[in-house]
């Protein structure tokens, strides 16, 4: 698979994920989250962002628990929750939204 | 193929389908990429002389198993398992049938190994190996989650998971491996765990849940990583540190053994107790990831390991592990080695170590669902059924509303969750909710009979492939929960305060 992005073509996998985490840009997201049927909006965004200094910091996508627990913080306890953010991201905050913010898939039994 | 949308409506759990030939055809999960293969010692892509190299494998398998010998030459056809996978009542393709899968490799077994086959190849249904076998191969050997249902009604024994792991340790070798295990087991060798969850990151998220059980009870219960001289090392699924409903069944892991007074620690390099070597068939790989448990055990000086909820890793740890990474002569021989969570929960429960409050679970009315690796191919405690009863009495010691669903479908006889065995993977997600249908309308009959919210399940694969599926047949993603999450739920902590008056509850028996 493959993006495309002001005219730069951005390689994915099958599944498109992005292959090169430098690849990423607030447009390309934009154009991921088109292909996934998803508008973004400022409570996706505060996700993707989220995600994004996450795994600046460690190198991997948080817990789905923790990232409900800094969106609770962030946004409400009406929003920091596990359906809110299916809603959000129908396909669940942790695939979903990690591939909106240009991070490898979540591997192993989740 | 549509996504599971062409579901079919079932009467009863075992309803038999009407055939329909080539439902499934041409499915196959996404081929591991040359890096990915590269890790686990196969070729990266489909090498020159695979004909030659699958053969060389048959032949080397069936020497050095005789047990896959004589299940290739054993099957008479006499149909006992025909109706017995999940897979065919939920697709009605007639190569799903255990008998017609196993024969999709049995033939080219006849056509190179066999007198007859050889000669008249016609006359016994022999038939040559061709590239196109190869792909059928890779898609009907990935649609089988080596559950061994079928091998229960089977009158000689023949053990189907083991064909479908020879076929795919025949297909790694000559090139064509499946991406959703291959990349994890590359992971858990770079990193430890399937997941790819480095150290600095699983303190992170230990620390984090310290805190939640805090601020939930009001005590401070540890979550303890790489503690040298902790008494019990503490393997459990790497999705227990991610995903839910599984990190609520860690709390009640940490729960309990704070609860115990129990020294214990997880290791961050043996971060997973999972152990996909066993669902592609490969010994080396899956004694590699052994080892790695046996290294952390030996390098922290524990007495004891204890393994989290996860089916096929109990059946490696408690039917394998021994033989694959043992003996485990440093480790304290008066427990179990290794022993189930669930056995040191339940004898806790017994000695009267652990006090509860079942009310806590009064808004769920609970079935629980037996895992097949742990039903089939495992025990618990020391009498035979341990590993069906253990799990009940917990539930029943911490759950005031248990049912159990129809006969046929749990214990030895149970349905797969639809996603183990290696498929657990978005690319067969179609397959995923047709598997998963005959358990599916077993709950339903339980929910119709009793009113049942929730269904329990003591393995990380069913729990992620239940809150993926059940919002398909009705259900909230959130139905599905793990054992030690009712634990959590109901246990008091010495200390905590409960109700409204802040009563403090004396520390007491069961």
């Amino acid at each position: 698979m493959e993006y495309q992005v002001n005219g730069k073509t951005i390689p994915a996998d099958e599944e498109g994920y992005i292959t090169n985490l430098d690849d990423w840009s607030p447009e390309l997201a934009e154009e991921i989250a088109k292909t996934e049927n998803i508008e973004m909006d400022e409570e996706r965004w505060e996700v993707v962002n989220f995600l994004r200094d996450y795994y600046q910091e460690y190198q991997i996508a948080p817990a789905v628990r923790v990232l409900i627990k800094a969106i609770k913080k962030s946004m409400g306890p009406e929003k920091g929750n596990n359906k809110y953010m299916y809603e959000l991201f129908p396909y669940g905050p942790a695939k979903q939204a990690c591939k909106i913010a240009g991070l490898p898939k979540p591997t192993g039994c989740v | 193929m549509a996504d599971g949308d062409d579901l079919r409506k079932m009467e009863h759990p075992l309803d038999i389908p009407c055939l329909r030939p080539g439902a499934m055809e041409g499915l196959e999960p996404f081929i591991a990429a040359p890096e990915h293969q590269a890790k686990l010692g196969f070729p990266g892509e489909l090498v020159p002389n695979w004909k030659e190299k699958a053969l060389e494998k048959m032949a080397e398998l069936a020497e050095k198993n005789r047990a896959f010998q004589v299940y290739l030459d054993a099957c008479v056809k006499c149909g006992a398992c025909t109706d017995k996978c999940h897979y065919f009542l939920g697709t009605g393709d007639p190569k799903n049938m255990p008998v017609a899968r196993q024969d999709l490799l049995r033939s080219v077994y006849r056509r190179y190994f066999t007198f007859a086959g050889k000669y008249f190849p016609k006359l016994v249904g022999a038939r040559e190996l061709t590239e196109e076998v190869l792909h059928e191969w890779y898609s009907y050997y990935h649609q089988c989650s080596e559950c061994r249902r079928c091998s229960v009604f089977c009158p000689y024994g023949i053990d189907t998971a083991e064909i479908t792991m020879a076929a795919r340790e025949i297909l790694d070798h000559v090139g064509i491996g499946q991406k959703y295990s291959n990349e994890i087991i590359g992971k858990v060798k770079d990193v430890g765990n399937n997941l790819g969850l480095n150290p600095k990151a699983l303190r992170a998220t230990l620390e984090d849940l310290e805190e939640e059980i805090e601020d939930d009870t009001g005590i401070s219960v540890r979550l303890p990583l790489d503690e040298k001289g902790a008494d019990i090392l503490l393997v459990t699924p790497s999705a227990d540190f991610f995903a839910e409903p599984h990190i609520d069944g860690l709390i009640g892991y940490a729960k309990v053994f704070h609860e115990t007074g129990a020294s214990w620690t997880l290791s961050s390099y043996a971060s997973e107790a999972a152990n996909f070597g066993l669902f592609i068939g490969s010994y080396e790989n899956m004694r590699e990831i052994s080892l790695r448990i046996r290294k952390a055990a030996e390098d922290l000086g524990v007495k004891r390991i204890i393994f989290g909820e996860c089916g096929h890793a109990w059946r490696v740890a408690y039917s394998f592990l021994n033989t694959l990474a043992g003996p485990f002569d440093f480790l304290d021989q008066n427990y179990p080695i290794p022993q189930h969570i669930l056995e040191y929960t339940w004898d806790a429960i017994q000695k009267g170590k652990l006090k509860f409050d079942k009310s806590q679970n009064d808004h769920i009315r609970l079935t629980f669902h037996d895992s097949c690796n742990v039903a089939r191919a495992s025990r618990m405690g020391d009498m035979p059924g341990g590993q069906f009863e253990i799990p009940r009495n917990v539930i029943r010691a911490v759950c005031n509303h248990f049912y159990d669903m129809p006969d046929e479908t749990i214990r030895e006889a149970t349905l797969c969750c639809g996603g183990g065995g290696g498929l657990l993977t978005d690319d067969l997600m179609d397959l995923r909710k047709k598997g998963a249908s005959p358990r599916m309308t077993a709950l339903q009959q339980v929910t119709e009979e009793h009113g049942v919210t929730h269904m329990a399940a003591i393995c990380a694969i069913c729990k992620t492939q239940f809150s993926k599926v059940m919002p398909v047949f009705g259900y909230e993603m959130d139905s599905i929960v793990s054992v030690h999450q009712l634990v959590s739920n109901a246990i008091i902590l010495t200390g905590q305060e409960t109700g409204e008056d802040g009563n403090e509850d004396e520390d007491g028996g069961a």
